[in-house]
């Protein structure tokens, strides 16, 4: 199989099926991602803040279902969100999308939940002090003292997590979502140009985590600017 | 003013405060003074309660302070404290680290926040630096919005811990300066310092402090002229030489 035929396969490819790859594979993998980006972010700041709790009832727990989550695979976690979860609460009535998108929010919130915290404790905790000197109690020393810096912590590697997860979802295609990756199961099937598929599906992941990153290095050295 | 009761700290199995019974006037100018890990910040610190004793008492206006049921944040905002390391706030500008806590703590509006630190920081000669955002601050700069930002809370007292160790030798005198300007107002200040100069100049009593303890005190001529503990005299005779 020489270089040119390649190249004629993969042109041909994007002509017969550009619409399988750009408008549904590329649709739902970013809508996948930004669902799983989106509530991940909030998900994961309520389980930092848990674990920051004074109340060991809480941390303990919360402690060890991130450290569970990051500590296997999110394959496996997707399989028990497809497979076992719409059996244990089929009062739910989930699409398949929606039980891949759980399985993905609470991964991803799990990884988020230690930006967070680390964003947080990387503020030096004189900062705290001098907030609670003048009288502020804990929580508005935290909402006006503290949290407006370790934003600048959080957000970049925010922006990391979002490249990160745009690639974990090819993992979906596992349950044929429809995301990007499935897309290339799907015109393999029809087509058998294995190569070619997936040299389409690669290049169009590259574009979108490569313009991602660039566009957040960007909103990274802007935050430093007013720093 | 301010009395504390048996006040005993422990980190861990070390003692840094050893059962100190101790009272603070109002008007008073206390300077503590001691060698390095002798509990003279920590015993600061525990006058405001960040650091929570492990038993005894704070008493602040009458108040017990380690008592459970205190609201402890309503009574620091009568007692202002200035750190080592300045602790500005490096997301707001000059003015709003000042107006910050006056107006969440709905002590003043914004306006009247706004005129008092005005006021404030031309006292310190620093008022073209209100929009200022800290990090363009030098770092005498720095402290002395520190001190202003504690003074817009209009505390009873002044708490100091080791103003002027983190600055330039150049800078330690515009700082020493503005507390000079407090004690000629009338403020009650405890201050924690390696300055005997100072110490000796500004003081009206001088706590020397080791190991936990207060081993001596007195006026600055009675510490410094004619100190009578054998430490303090083998310390003196280390610092002032």
């Amino acid at each position: 199989m020489s270089l040119v035929t390649i190249t004629e396969n993969i042109i041909k490819l994007l002509r017969d099926y550009w619409q399988v790859f750009l408008l549904r594979g590329v649709s739902i993998t970013l809508l996948l991602s930004v669902i799983t980006v989106f509530f991940g972010a909030i998900l994961g700041s309520l389980l930092a803040f848990a674990r920051m709790s004074r109340f060991k009832m809480l941390r303990w727990p919360v402690a060890f279902f991130v450290e569970l989550i990051r500590g296997t695979p999110i394959l496996l976690q997707l399989y028990i969100g497809y497979f076992v979860a719409p059996q244990v609460f089929p009062f739910l009535g989930m699409s398949d999308f929606a039980s891949i998108a759980v399985a993905l929010i609470i991964n991803s919130a799990c990884y988020v939940s230690e930006i967070v915290r680390s964003g947080i404790q990387a503020v030096d905790k004189t900062q705290n002090e001098a907030a609670r000197s003048l009288g502020l109690n804990p929580a508005q020393a935290m909402v006006l003292v503290v949290l407006p810096q370790a934003v600048k912590n959080i957000l970049p590697a925010l922006g990391n997590e979002f490249v990160m997860i745009i690639k974990e979802t090819s993992l979906a295609s596992t349950f044929f979502i429809g995301d990007l990756m499935t897309s290339y199961l799907t015109v393999k099937g029809k087509t058998f140009l294995s190569l070619e598929s997936l040299i389409i599906v690669g290049a169009i992941y590259f574009v979108l985590t490569f313009s991602l990153s660039k566009i957040i290095g960007v909103y990274e050295r802007r935050l430093k600017v007013s720093d | 003013m301010i009395e504390t009761v048996h006040l005993t700290k422990y980190f861990g199995k070390l003692k840094v405060l050893d059962d100190i019974s101790e009272t603070i006037q109002q008007g008073e100018v206390v300077s503590i003074i001691g060698p390095s890990g002798s509990g003279k910040s920590t015993f600061l610190r525990c006058l405001n309660l960040l650091e929570v004793p492990t038993s005894g008492q704070v008493i602040f206006d009458g108040v017990n302070l380690t008592d459970k049921g205190t609201d402890i944040n309503l009574h620091r905002q009568k007692m202002g404290m200035v750190f080592q390391q300045f602790n500005v706030f490096p997301h707001l500008s000059v003015k709003d680290n000042i107006t910050l806590a006056p107006v969440l703590l709905k002590k003043k509006t914004k306006a009247e926040a706004g005129a008092l630190a005005d006021e404030l920081l031309a006292r310190v000669g620093m008022t073209d630096k209100a929009k200022e955002h800290p990090k363009k601050l030098s770092g005498g700069q720095k402290q002395r919005l520190a001190i202003v930002r504690a003074l817009a809370m209009e505390p009873e007292v002044m708490l100091f811990d080791e103003p002027t160790s983190a600055l330039d030798p150049e800078m330690v005198g515009e700082v020493l300066s503005v507390i000079k300007d407090l004690v000629k107002g009338g403020m009650t200040l405890i201050i924690v310092t390696h300055e005997m100069g100072f110490a000796r100049e500004v003081s009206t009593r001088v706590l020397f402090m080791d190991e936990g303890r207060i081993q001596e005190q007195g006026t600055p001529e009675q510490i410094f002229v004619n100190p009578q503990s054998p430490r303090t005299q083998s310390f003196l005779s280390k610092v002032l030489r």
